[in-house]
């Protein structure tokens, strides 16, 4: 599997993405600037990683959503492509209007750095394969603007197409209002895109993939999209 | 020619800073506040004498960038 990591001025996660990645798919990844134009020649994943892309000028996400980049991921995800934004990558996913909904400033107004436990709500997908459904895993959360936000009818098309890949949860998978930190809508962490293939969420997988990180929690999620992609 | 752009969010999306600068109205004893809303104000200096031409660049100009109109509406206004 050939992963890409997109890099935008002001991302900050993407060594920790590339680490997740290499380990899962033994294979090291591409890191690519946000000027360039085009994906390397057999580009299986984009990976947007976590930070604070153009400052959060704007809206978070806005200004990396129009990069030079961007048009070429939008090709390469309606040509099927599979793509995985996480943080500030799925608020950029959203800009660019490859995932639905927006991510509003916290119910809280903090900056939330914490633990968070996700339940995951689908299996069908290459990001959650390895997964069982209703499992709960811990992942890290640093975000001012994670709370998830959509109108009533998208909401629905999400819960009836089966798109929300996680919700925020307690560490016994009950999905209450006082584990839904940011006050996301309905307690949603991430969604799929309509063919599956886009994944965006807010906490961060790649922080837990090995024992010295403190645990593997995380290490599904990159090994499902390793197995998906592995003949690719 | 300056144009003004008022980015207000959508009725039904939550605000909290309008809601905690409400909170803090309250606090600083002022009475009978209502709802408060927070959004922002770009002023764009725009080429060109045509106003309506102008104007509709600068809506243009909002549904592309300046407004996310998933959670934000607009309004353009000749300054």
């Amino acid at each position: 599997m050939n992963a890409v990591i997109l890099l935008f001025p002001g991302t900050n996660r993407e060594r920790d993405m590339a680490i997740a990645l290499h380990k899962a798919t033994g294979r090291k990844p591409a890191i690519l600037f946000h000027q360039e134009t085009s994906l390397p020649a057999g580009t299986d994943l984009v990976v947007l990683p976590g930070g604070f892309s153009h400052g959060d000028y704007l809206r978070c996400g806005a200004m990396a959503a129009r990069s030079p980049i961007m048009p070429a991921v939008r090709d390469f995800a309606l040509k099927g492509g599979h793509v995985l934004g996480v943080c500030n990558g799925f608020q950029i996913l959203t800009e660019a209007g490859l995932l639905p909904g927006a991510l509003l400033r916290n119910a809280s107004l903090r900056f939330l750095s914490m633990d968070c436990h996700l339940r995951v709500e689908t299996t069908r997908s290459p990001f959650t394969a390895r997964w069982q459904k209703g499992e709960t895993f811990r992942a890290p959360m640093a975000h001012g603007d994670g709370n998830y936000f959509c109108d009533d009818e998208t909401l629905a098309r999400l819960q009836a197409e089966d798109r929300v890949a996680f919700r925020y949860a307690t560490a016994r998978g009950e999905a209450t209002a006082e584990a839904n930190r940011n006050g996301a809508r309905d307690n949603i962490a991430g969604i799929l895109s309509e063919n599956r293939r886009i994944l965006g969420m807010m906490p961060h997988p790649e922080d837990l993939v090995d024992p010295l990180m403190g645990g593997t929690d995380g290490l599904p999620l990159f090994e499902s999209i390793a197995e998906a992609l592995a003949t690719a | 020619m300056k144009l003004i752009v008022t980015v207000m969010p959508k009725n039904g999306v939550l605000d909290p800073q309008g809601k905690a600068i409400e909170h803090a109205l309250g606090t600083l004893g002022f009475e009978g506040v209502g709802e408060v809303r927070t959004g922002k104000v770009i002023e764009l200096e725009l080429a060109g004498s045509d106003p309506a031409a102008a104007k509709a660049q600068a809506e243009e100009m909002a549904r592309k960038l300046l407004a996310n109109t998933v959670i934000e509406s607009f309004r353009v206004e000749l300054a």
